[in-house]
């Protein structure tokens, strides 16, 4: 799967789950930072979308392909993100003819305890 | 009122020596009103979300409105307060035109004990042909939000 050019800018790669559903992971660097020692909550957010599309990306391959729009998104923050390695993985809710309703969810060491969630809708333009 | 926006602004995303998410994306400070603030994010081919169109990526536009909405509660407050983003929408209106400047306006509406709500417009040009639109909600981690100015 080729990643933006924003997800470069991110320095976020792309990894597999054991089922092949991709994971993005950013390394924590001085262009996503905030305040001093965490995250900035744009850079958490911009995660979230690249791995929010990766997600897309994956359920759509096996469906012929598609164009994917974003309509909106909300972010939740949960926890400050801290100096180290973030993850970020989406959860296709529902994946319609023209709709994708997705959530992503970013956290650091342990995956139960997120430091943010979004919720996103897509369109989504068949070829 | 000492608070001054524009300097926050610079602090925050134009000092190079910080040289955070904001400054690396370019964000800058664009013009402030009494009750508003605007900074601006340059097109680059760096934000590029979508290769095909060149049209940026929305993360680089949430960063933005992040940062332009947090000013707006310390303009409102009329001065500083360390607090954390507990909430962002945004609505994508239309794609934001390959080449243009993004600028993104906030305005702080209310300022409650420990949140404080905001929304902001981004567009290309015409505020009145918006690019997206954003609310979110900022909260202090302890305590209350100091009461500076009004």
């Amino acid at each position: 799967m080729k990643l933006p050019p924003y997800a470069a800018l991110l320095e976020a790669t792309l990894e597999r789950a054991e089922d092949g559903t991709p994971v993005m992971v950013m390394p924590f660097h001085p262009g996503v930072l905030g305040r001093p020692g965490f995250l900035q909550g744009g850079a958490i957010s911009g995660l979230l979308e690249v791995a929010a599309i990766a997600s897309l990306r994956h359920a759509l391959e096996s469906e012929g392909g598609g164009r994917i729009k974003p309509i909106n998104v909300t972010v939740d923050f949960m926890r400050g993100g801290r100096d180290r390695e973030t993850r970020a993985a989406g959860q296709i809710t529902r994946l319609g003819n023209r709709v994708a309703n997705v959530v992503a969810f970013a956290w650091q060491d342990d995956r139960d305890r997120p430091i943010a969630a979004a919720r996103m809708n897509y369109l989504i333009e068949r070829d | 009122m000492n608070f001054d926006p524009a300097k926050m602004a610079l602090e925050m995303i134009e000092n190079r020596e910080f040289n955070g998410h904001a400054g690396r994306l370019g964000v800058r400070f664009h013009a402030m009103g009494e009750n508003w603030l605007e900074l601006a994010l340059p097109y680059s081919e760096d934000l590029i979300g979508d290769e095909e169109s060149g049209v940026i990526a929305s993360g680089p536009i949430i960063a933005m409105m992040d940062v332009a909405t947090s000013i707006a509660v310390w303009q409102r407050i009329g001065g500083f307060a360390p607090h954390a983003t507990l909430d962002l929408r945004i609505d994508y209106l239309r794609p934001a035109r390959p080449g243009h400047t993004v600028i993104g306006r906030a305005e702080c509406l209310r300022v409650a004990r420990s949140i404080s709500f905001t929304r902001g417009i981004a567009h290309d040009g015409d505020i009145d042909d918006p690019i997206a639109h954003v609310a979110a909600t900022f909260m202090v981690p302890s305590g209350t939000y100091p009461r500076i100015g009004k």
